[in-house]
């Protein structure tokens, strides 16, 4: 295991600018995962890391060498593909081998390596086989068996899991969190899918448009987004980010809002003081569907909570919880309701609303007021 | 959707009809088709006497190979009088190495041209695929020239070397197209394991080039075995290929004309690119086609 410091690297393709000043820095043992949409530039940082492709400016170091001129064989880096790249000549015990045979290791510790790697992930069945005789979940394996076998310092995934259905992959999921916690390597994780990211990730890098937006644990980038991109990128259901001019009441800082014909203000809560130079003007309120239900525990006690009426507009029961659409200054607001709780669309529903982790972003500039 | 139960029409008379009609006409083209060589197989097997006396399309009256003897091994052509065969051979020493070596160098040409892009490569294979667009006449009088620079004028290594050229233009461009359809990710994870440009060459892409290949072979094979044009212009005397001593043997003004001998080294002129089409010929499309569906 090997630390991997990533400094103010620059790519451009032509004239486009695809990473426009990256810098993170990734512990030993650490799992990171590079997420965003299509086209931020997740995939082609890993290609750098991996020294296939060239960096335009800045530097890349794993461990303590620096590797802007190194090739990829060695960098001491391992790599899964979306496609799995399998070398389809070969049959699985050579394909994981193939990478040991290039660097002359001895024929006798290949074999002992191939068969502890296939241990490991279960596929000692498939050794002889080819790769067209596998089903994607096994091909994945083999492609995961390839990159352990050379037991590297850095791994790096490039979005391993897109080609599979999604209950295998949500088992895959768990098996890479396994395998991690049970090799413990440094590990870089690209993928588009906000959920393998916060499932998998030590700590997040959200990016866009060639930038860093966020990097952080999956619980901050969770309850504490930068910016409106992250907030909206983040969780399962959206942040709900409702618009709300920003009122003086009596000592209090609060926030008005309006649903359907009633109007009114409430407290903008323990954050409330940052609010202070935005009376008169409007803000960005930004709450989880889970601060907006028909209930919480204790809420007699909790002077953060606040009642409100609201008519339904539509319902999605989702098993354990049933999500409730409303409207708040015109905005549609997610909210997580008890099954048993929740109305019926057209009817009207008191919900409670838990400003203590509320967050407000400057409408401008996107960026949550701090 | 082949199942014969559910899809089977009910056979009615105008259903029957039908199928007659089809299988008439089918029936018909492929005689049609196959008429001009009939006519040269029978014409073969006939002596002299019989093609003089009979008509075109009648059955011999007795069968002779001699005709076929005569075309390999003693028909005059110019002034030898040893048949076709070494000419036979002459082709096949040229189709064979031209063969090998324009689609070797067809198969790393395309494998740097999709998988090591370079700058400038685009450009470059553009140009190069002009080649195919060019008449092997254009060609003649420069290719004429190098080859007499290079001291290659007359001899079977100089028509050699003029098929590897003139054939790169579509070896590239057949392997170029078939490695395009390969992944990228394939060799970038060769590489990750420490394999090199030659190494990755070798041992991951020729492996699964096994279509293309034949594809090519074929392709050069057909081209090369039926030229005349650059056979009768940059080969002499007894280095000239079968074509060309096929034309000298069948145009000769002197004596009288032998159409069963003829007829009989046409045919052996034809053997080699029929059995290449024939026992090749199916994983021909299959090449052709290969790439155009994902997997």
């Amino acid at each position: 295991m090997a630390s991997l410091s990533i400094r103010n690297i620059r790519k451009s393709f032509g004239s486009t600018e695809v990473l426009k000043g990256i810098s993170i820095d990734v512990e030993p043992g650490e799992f990171l995962v590079l997420v965003g949409p299509s086209g931020c530039g997740k995939s082609t940082l890993l290609n750098l890391i991996a020294g296939l492709e060239k960096i335009t400016s800045g530097e890349i170091y794993i461990g303590n060498q620096l590797v802007n001129q190194v090739s990829p064989k060695d960098r001491d880096i391992a790599m899964v593909f979306q496609s799995y790249a399998l070398y389809p000549n070969m049959k699985v015990r050579k394909n994981i081998s193939f990478g040991l045979e290039t660097r002359k290791l001895p024929k006798p510790e290949i074999e002992k390596t191939v068969q502890k790697v296939a241990n490991m992930l279960q596929i000692e069945d498939l050794l002889d086989r080819k790769p067209s005789q596998l089903s994607g979940g096994q091909r994945q394996r083999v492609a995961m068996g390839r990159a352990l076998a050379r037991s590297p310092s850095v791994f790096l995934f490039d979005e391993p899991l897109s080609n599979l259905d999604a209950k295998l992959r949500v088992e895959m999921r768990t098996e890479i969190k396994l395998l991690h916690q049970r090799i413990a390597t440094t590990i870089v994780y690209v993928t588009h899918d906000q959920i393998e990211a916060m499932t998998l990730a030590d700590r997040i890098a959200i990016m866009k448009d060639g930038i860093v937006q966020q990097l952080d644990t999956p619980r901050n980038v969770y309850e504490n987004p930068v910016n409106l991109f992250v907030a909206g990128f983040i969780g399962s259901h959206s942040m709900n980010v409702v618009h709300c001019p920003v009122v003086k009441s009596g000592r209090d800082v609060c926030l008005l809002m309006k649903t359907g014909e009633k109007t009114f203000t409430i407290p903008a809560g323990k954050n409330g003081s940052l609010l202070n130079d935005w009376i008169g003007r409007e803000v960005i309120l930004g709450f989880r569907p889970e601060q907006i239900s028909d209930g919480f525990p204790n809420q007699e006690r909790n002077d953060q909570i606040h009642t409100m009426e609201s008519k339904v507009d539509v319902i999605e029961p989702t098993g354990p919880d049933t999500l409730v659409f409303i409207k708040i200054n015109g905005r549609k607001v997610t909210c997580r309701a008890h099954p048993n709780a929740a109305k019926r669309p057209g009817e009207t529903m008191k919900l409670m609303l838990d400003m203590s982790s509320a967050i407000f972003f400057d409408p401008n500039t996107e960026v949550q007021i701090s | 959707m082949n199942d014969p139960l559910v899809y089977r029409a009910p056979k009615t008379t105008g259903v029957i009809a039908g199928r007659i009609f089809i299988y008439a006409l089918l029936i018909l083209m492929v005689f049609y088709f196959l008429l001009p060589f009939i006519v040269m197989v029978l014409t073969s097997l006939k002596t002299m006497e019989d093609i003089r006396t009979g008509n075109l399309i009648s059955w011999p009256r007795e069968f002779t190979l001699d005709a076929w003897k005569t075309a390999w091994g003693s028909a005059c052509i110019a002034v030898e009088c040893n048949g076709i065969k070494v000419y036979f051979w002459n082709s096949v020493k040229i189709v064979v190495p031209a063969v090998a070596i324009s689609t070797l160098i067809g198969a790393a040409n395309g494998y740097v041209f999709s998988k090591w892009k370079f700058w400038g490569s685009e450009v470059l294979f553009s140009f190069l695929l002009l080649g195919c667009f060019i008449p092997f006449q254009a060609i003649l009088l420069p290719m004429a020239q190098t080859l007499g620079k290079l001291g290659l004028s007359q001899s079977l290594a100089g028509l050699i070397l003029v098929h590897i050229i003139y054939g790169l233009a579509f070896t590239t461009l057949f392997f170029r197209n078939y490695y395009v359809t390969i992944p990228d990710e394939l060799v970038k994870a060769a590489r990750i394991d420490g394999a090199g440009f030659f190494r990755i060459f070798w041992k991951i892409l020729l492996p699964i080039s096994a279509p293309i290949f034949v594809v090519s072979i074929i392709w050069q094979t057909t081209q090369i075995w039926n030229d005349f044009l650059f056979g009768v212009v940059f080969s002499a005397g007894g280095n000239q290929p079968i074509t060309v001593a096929l034309n000298n043997l069948v145009n000769t003004s002197t004596g009288i004309k032998e159409y069963n001998v003829d007829m009989a080294a046409a045919i052996i002129a034809a053997i080699p690119t029929l059995l290449v089409y024939i026992i090749a010929g199916k994983y021909f499309m299959r090449g052709l086609t290969a790439g155009s569906v994902k997997g």
